[in-house]
Order: structure tokens, then sequence, then C-alpha cells
């Protein structure tokens, strides 16, 4: 199969790239603290995000969950005040309300919430109120495989189908809920379940941009003739874990240190003269080993799933160079700027309290 | 006595409560991980993980508890239990009554709250104002780890049903994935409590009633009544206003519901000036509560409050401003005299 129809490999390994900058950018200034609170990267979901948003124009709006970065930046938010907002300027992009987790931009236009679920009813909405309003227009839900045990989700798939709405779920399936693996809490499979709401379904490898770009398309050309919704599952990897910061990613890359510090209260719970039995404890190790092997071959294996090393395969080395030349220079002159505006925050600019 | 952090007590307690009652388990999102302890000590069957799934896994504890069990529904942040409101307002709060008083539901619901640590309007609410509300719900927020042993040994083995909030600026395990362990840019040392973050429990572990209010600090011209990192906000406040002349009381409610009545009224009597601080939205909630009891007591008092009167917002220093920090208390404070 080759490449699909009006695809721009380069146009696409330009916006992955862009992303990718933007989201190391932000990695980086968290761990230089100069990100408030958390920071959930979207590294590893520059394919799904650059394959759909590509479709997007105008009108079409986005319903976006914790990992919004990417998507807002595909969009062609402006990077300087996307960028104060996460680090909690009252020059960003939504006055220092939001945070990364909420970000707000009515031009685009596109709303975060980290209430996981919650992009699909508000896609939902947003595909009513298009149809009557913007006709052609599309919505478009991000959300993750976790999302899909969240009952609004569901019941928004429903309402798309029933109500036959211009809306795309996509859902981007890491095969982590927050730090517990997805498929230990879920029943079913999640692809056989979204058909059977009656969603026209398309599944994909999220690191083969030429792939989400070819699924994606069918979906929304169907969704702006009013053929009704549709559900791309796209897998992916967050080889920066639920967030920056997350113990798993941190036992993996310190084992050593984590176990010093999770092990000695384990084991003294475990010798406790009162407790479970040993089937008990011996079933808890299970669970946690488990659970440690399954992150160890995520973090090795799937981290080759790489969709800007990918995207990088369908071009000529010069186009490539040229192309991440042009993003780094851009990109980096905006982090200079933000980070000269914000200057240096161990306790991010709070001089209050009286300790 | 032993020396625990605030997390650690919390989880102390429960694993008494576990081990005194089979019937004792736990759920929520990443809790095998998050409460490894405990998973080490009961095993999976007791500790389980769930979808994110929060209004079926609190309904299910719902059902589970009048079932026989007493389970602790772990929500994460109590920002998350609204998607499962009904829960609370339609069922865990009606259904003893529903059954004529024939059927308990002894319940424990756990949740992170409150802010000061840079998490935005969607993660640092409290709304311990609104879950009091409801009939038949007991609302709590320890200020130290002694209080949080001591209040969930109570909440397991109460047979009504307890919210457990865990002041998530006192828990060990926010500050340390967001500071801490995974960055050493960052301090939130000049904000979080040292008292309130490690100190000294009692063992065996000693039960603390519901509804029971403490006294922190004794004075005479003012009274400042809170509870969680509120309690410790006051103790500042305190400190501050003894350099103007002014001794102040801090009252910790450490119960939201039960209000200890008689501690509030006492101490309004004794000092005619009561301050309020809550970290919670000023409109239908504590403040407004005790505003109420006040007057329906026809005690005389100057009154005075401060809480969160809007969305929390992300930047830090707006933060800090909406939540009702020393400043703002001691300004507050001041203008009662």
């Amino acid at each position: 199969m080759g490449l699909p129809a009006g695809f721009d490999a380069a146009g696409a390994y330009r916006a992955m790239v862009r992303m990718r900058l933007v989201e190391e950018a932000l990695v980086e200034a968290w761990a230089d603290g100069l990100v408030p609170g958390e920071y959930h990267s979207g590294i590893g979901e520059e394919g799904i995000n650059v394959g759909v948003v590509s479709h997007l124009s105008g009108r079409d709006s986005m319903a976006l969950d914790h990992r919004n970065t990417s998507p807002l930046v595909g969009r062609g938010a402006d990077l300087r005040t996307l960028m104060l907002e996460v680090m909690g300027s009252e020059d960003g992009l939504n006055r220092g309300w939001a945070g990364h987790m909420h970000l707000m931009d009515p031009d685009i236009p596109a709303a975060a919430d980290g209430i996981v679920g919650t992009s699909g009813p508000l896609a939902v909405g947003q595909a009513v109120a298009n149809a009557r309003l913007y006709p052609g227009r599309v919505a478009v839900a991000f959300h993750g495989e976790a999302a899909m045990n969240q009952g609004m989700l569901m019941e928004s798939y429903n309402m798309a189908v029933a109500w036959n709405l211009p809306v795309l779920f996509v859902c981007k399936d890491n095969k982590w809920s927050i730090t517990t693996y997805s498929a230990e809490v879920t029943g079913g499979d999640l692809v056989e379940r979204a058909r059977s709401f009656g969603l026209a379904v398309e599944q994909v490898g999220g690191n083969r941009i030429e792939d989400v770009y070819r699924a994606a398309g069918r979906l929304i050309t169907r969704a702006r003739r009013g053929k009704g919704p549709g559900f791309l599952h796209a897998s992916c990897h967050r080889p920066g874990g639920h967030f920056e910061g997350d113990p798993i990613v941190r036992l993996l890359h310190n084992p050593r240190g984590q176990a010093e510090e999770w092990g000695p209260p384990m084991i003294q719970n475990a010798r406790a003269k009162t407790g479970g039995s040993r089937g008990d404890q011996l079933a808890a190790v299970k669970v946690l080993t488990k659970r440690g092997a399954r992150a160890a071959r995520d973090y090795t294996v799937r981290a080759r799933m790489d969709p800007v090393r990918h995207g990088r395969r369908l071009l000529e080395q010069a186009a490539v160079d040229r192309i991440e030349a042009s993003e780094r220079q851009d990109v980096e002159q905006a982090v200079t700027e933000v980070r000269s505006a914000m200057g240096s925050r161990a306790t991010f600019g709070v001089s209050g309290g009286t300790r | 006595m032993t020396v625990m952090r605030y997390g650690q007590a919390i989880d102390f307690a429960l694993g008494e409560a576990m081990a005194r009652n089979d019937n004792v388990v736990t759920w929520g999102e990443d809790v095998r991980l998050i409460h490894r302890d405990l998973l080490a000590r009961f095993g999976p069957e007791r500790v389980r993980d769930t979808s994110i799934s929060e209004s079926a896994f609190l309904y299910a504890g719902i059902g589970a508890a009048m079932a026989g069990l007493r389970p602790v529904v772990e929500i994460m942040l109590i920002d998350f239990l609204p998607v499962a409101w009904s829960g609370i307002a339609n069922a865990a709060s009606k259904f003893r009554d529903f059954s004529g008083g024939r059927w308990e539901v002894p319940l424990v619901v756990r949740a992170g709250c409150g802010g000061w640590y840079t998490d935005g309007g969607q993660h640092e609410q409290t709304l311990w104002g609104q879950l009091s509300a409801y009939p038949n719900i007991n609302v709590v927020c320890p200020s130290t780890p002694a209080d949080a042993a001591g209040l969930m040994l109570t909440a397991v083995e109460s047979d009504e049903v307890v919210v457990f909030l865990e002041h998530q600026l006192l828990s060990e395990q926010w500050i340390d994935f967001l500071a801490g362990n995974s960055r050493t840019t960052v301090s939130f040392d000049h904000l979080v409590p040292p008292d309130g973050v490690e100190g000294e429990v009692p063992l065996p572990l000693e039960p603390v009633p519901l509804g029971q209010a403490v006294i922190r600090r004794d004075g005479s011209d003012v009274t400042l009544v809170s509870l969680g990192v509120g309690a410790h906000r006051c103790m500042e406040a305190a400190q501050v206003l003894t350099a103007s002349g002014i001794e102040a009381s801090v009252l910790d409610l450490r119960s939201v519901y039960p209000l200890d009545k008689d501690a509030v009224l006492e101490e309004a009597r004794k000092t005619g000036r009561v301050v309020v601080v809550d970290e919670d939205y000023v409109r239908g909630g504590l403040t407004g509560e005790i505003a109420a009891l006040l007057l329906e007591a026809g005690v005389t008092t100057r009154y005075a409050r401060v809480a969160v009167e809007g969305t929390i917002p992300f930047a830090p220093h707006l933060e800090y401003a909406a939540l009702p920090n020393a400043e703002r208390i001691v300004t507050a404070a001041k203008r009662l005299e």
C-alpha cells in the first residue's frame, strides 16, 4: 500500500517534529522547575495528532484531554502564549488560569478538560452545534483507552450514533490507566465495544502517520457528509509515563533507588503479625511483579514505535534535515523568549507565606 | 508514640482496621501501587485497582457496604467525585433513611483534597461544604498525622458514611510526584506546614471521635476557626497577630459534619470575634453555616470569613492569593478590632 492520496509526507513530518520539540521543551522546563503542577506530555502521540489534525481547519472543533499541547500546536496555536500558560504566566493563552490541563482556545476552537472521559460528551455537544451553525464541520474528541471505562464516554458514543452526529472519537491507546495496566481493569475488546455502538470503526498503529492520516480521513469525510460518527483506535506509547514524575517510570529508570524506598515498608507490612494469608501475600507480589514486567516491556519494546522516527523514513535525508533545522530554530527561539520572560522560579514566584 | 508522615499514618490506621476486621476492603484508581504496603499485607482480594469509572465504583461501594462489607472507596482527588455525585446525593446519603433505619451504609469515601501545590482549579478543590449538605454524610479533614490516623480508624469502624479527606499538601504522595523525588528544582517548603506533614502518632492508635474540634492555640482576643491546612494557616496568622498585640485562639474543627457547635459557641462567647477560614467556596458552605450557628444561638460576636471566592487559578501567585493564606487571615482578624 502506497501513501494515501492527499498525504503530504513533508508537511506531516514537519508538524510531528514541531510537536515533539515543543513537548520536549516543556518536559525540560518542568524538570527545571518552570512548569508548576503536573505535566502530561504528548510525546509518542505525534503520529495520531498530526494524522487527525491534518484533516481539520476553520470551525472544525476539538475536545481535548490531559495530553492537549500537541493537538493545539498542530492547529497552529501560538507557541509563546501556549508555553507561557503552561508555565503559569498571566501573559499566557488563558491568562494563567488554565495551566496545561485546561488549555482553551476559542479561535481554534479547542477546549481541554482534565476529567477523564469528558472529551466525548463535549465533542458530542460541539457536533450538535456544528451541524446547526457550521454545516460540514466536524467535532473531534481525543481520549485514551482508559477513558473507555468511564460511563459518560460510552453514553456519548451512543448519543453520537443515535443523533447521527458529525463527530470522531480518537482513542489513543497507550495501554495504561494512570499507573494501572488497562487490561487488568478492562473487560472485552475496545474496538468491538465501539463497533457495537454502531460507530464506523478504523484501527491503526498510531506510529504510522500515513495510516492514521488515511483512516482519519475516511472517518472525517464520512462525518462531514452526514453519514454519522466514527471511532479511530490508534495504538501509541507514552515514554514519559502518565505524567512527569510518574513512579513507574522512576522505577524503570532507577530500580535500585525506588526499591530501597518502597521495599522496606512493604516487607515490614507483609511480615505484620496480623494480615492476609501467605497466599494473599504471594498474590500481591505476583500482581506487582507482573505490572513491573509489563512496564519494562512497554518502555523498551513499544518505545521503538516512535512516530517521528517512522515519519522520517518517508522522506529524503536532505528534506529531513531541512525540516528539523527550521522547526528547531523556530521552537528554540520561542523557548528562549518564554524562558527569559519567566526567569528562575524555585518557589514559582510565590513570595507570600509567613514561614 | 511513633513519628509518622501524614499519608503513612492514614494507611497505618487503615491497615489496623483491616487487620481487626476481615470485611474491610479498599478499592480505587491505582490503589495497589499507591497503597502497596496494604497490598503487601492483605493481598489483592482486599486491595483492588479499579478502572477509571468513578460513578460505578462509588455506587459499588455503597452496594458492598449494604451487603456486609466495610469498603473504603478511594476517589483519587475529591474533584473527581462530582463525576459520581449521585452516589453521594441520592444513594449513600439516603439509603439508611429509605430503609426506615433498618439498613446501615458503613462506607468510607477516601479522597485527596486541597491546594497550595499548583495543580489548577480542577485538582485542588475541597468540596467539603457541599458534601456536608446531604443527610447522613460525615465529612472530616485532619490536619496532623495523629488526627489522620485517629479519624481513619473511627471512619472505618463507624456504621455511617464518612467522607475522609486527605489534604494533598500534607500527604507526601503529591508533593513527592510533583517535586521531591521527581525534581529538585522546585520547593514547597515555604508552604508546607511541618507539623501537618509529620508528627507523633499514639500507639496503640487512639480513635478521634467525629464532630470533635480541638483548640490548637488558646487566645482571648479573636477565634480563628478552620480545618485541614487552614488550621495551620491560622497558626501562622496567630503568630503575626501576636506582634500586633492580638492573641488569637485557633480552633481546628477536624470534622465539617458533624460540626462541633459547642466548641465554636464557647470560643465565640469567650473572644467575641470569630474569623472562619475555609479552603472551600465562600457560598453554600462552612462559613455561612457557622454564621447561622452563631445567629441561631444568639451569641453576640463580630464575624468575618476568609474563603475561596471563585475558580482556583493555575498560576502559582494567583493561586496563593485566591486561597485563605495567612496574610488574608491577619487582615480579616484585624478588621474585627
